[in-house]
């Protein structure tokens, strides 16, 4: 199916440029390549964008470079060793674990615990409160308050 | 004390996001701190025979200000940058980034040049290797050739005085 969508894509881009010469930016394989690498990527311009989606002009010349290095050769990893040296973990939408991200990404665990702690310390203080007896006292106090609506 | 907790944990989210609310998200932590100022060698605007690499200047402590013509904040930046120029604290290169309008030495002459001397960056790369993301950035970069500080953003005489100093009296400009 995506070959197909891919194969499409391409003869009509062919036939949208009339002819002319493809840029590199057209070899399929390398572009889907590096859509797909780029959407896990932020734009450093505009900083809730994608790498893959931004129209800023950064972005384009950064693009322009993983598609020149996936074509020297270099692996999805290298690229992004590339942009890590030089813009930091910031580029990376899903950052790595290591120490100072640990908060991060153990926070929803913890918090989940926290809850769940919480959740079970209120049924367990709920349930002994229903064994605790009734007496007589309280059973007409409470008569004589519904008797009083 | 029970039925304070919930005020309490108001009052430390409120915190935290009134901490997040006074930061700059454009301030990016730079990897290149404590780092070996990227190598380069460019054709030097207004000189065609000359080029500039960071090389040359080792030994001094200097200021790489990454800028481009078309950049507005640079050109408010610029009379910070020319009254250093005048004060000498430290030199100053202008890396002249993506002008592909050629229109740096044109404004240099009519507006003065703060610069020791402008490294020509027409297809971007170098600003990348860098790690930047808009104009303009400056490095302090030290005697040794290391990058000891990065700032985003144009230099204000407040940033000069509070940043820009301290950091520079600290590597002994």
């Amino acid at each position: 199916m995506k070959s197909l969508f891919f194969s499409l894509l391409a003869a009509l881009s062919v036939s949208a440029h009339g002819g002319e010469a493809l840029p590199v930016g057209e070899d399929p394989a390398i572009e889907q390549r590096m859509v797909k690498l780029a959407e896990d990527l932020r734009c450093l311009v505009c900083q809730n964008e994608s790498l893959a989606g931004s129209h800023a002009e950064l972005a384009e010349d950064l693009r322009k470079e993983i598609r020149a290095q996936m074509k020297a050769g270099k692996n999805d990893k290298e690229v992004v060793e590339y942009l890590t040296t030089r813009y930091g973990d910031f580029v990376l939408y899903r950052p790595p674990f290591k120490p100072v991200t640990y908060l991060l990404w153990l926070g929803p665990v913890l918090f989940l615990g926290l809850g769940g702690t919480i959740w079970y310390l209120t049924l367990k203080k709920r349930r002994a409160l229903k064994d605790t007896p009734v007496d007589e006292k309280q059973l007409a106090a409470a008569a004589q308050l519904l008797d009083e609506k | 004390m029970k039925r304070w907790i919930p005020l309490i944990i108001f009052a430390v989210l409120v915190g935290f996001f009134a901490k997040g609310l006074f930061l700059n998200p454009r301030e990016v932590p730079s990897p290149f701190i404590g780092k070996p100022a990227p190598a380069f060698k460019l054709p030097v605007v207004g000189a065609a025979d000359k080029t500039f690499s960071p090389e040359d200047m080792k030994g001094k402590v200097w200021l790489l200000n990454v800028w481009a013509p078309w950049c507005v904040s640079c050109r408010q930046e610029h009379p910070v940058l020319m009254g250093l120029a005048k004060s000498q604290p430290v030199p100053i290169v202008g890396l002249n980034w993506k002008d592909r309008d050629r229109e740096a030495e044109r404004l240099l002459d009519q507006h003065g040049s703060p610069y020791l001397a402008v490294p020509d960056d027409i297809s971007g790369k170098t600003g990348i290797d860098y790690g930047v993301t808009g104009t303009p950035e400056t490095y302090v970069i030290d005697k040794a050739g290391i990058i000891r500080m990065k700032h985003v953003g144009p230099i204000s005489p407040d940033v000069w005085k509070e940043k820009f100093e301290p950091k520079l009296k600290e590597l002994g400009a």
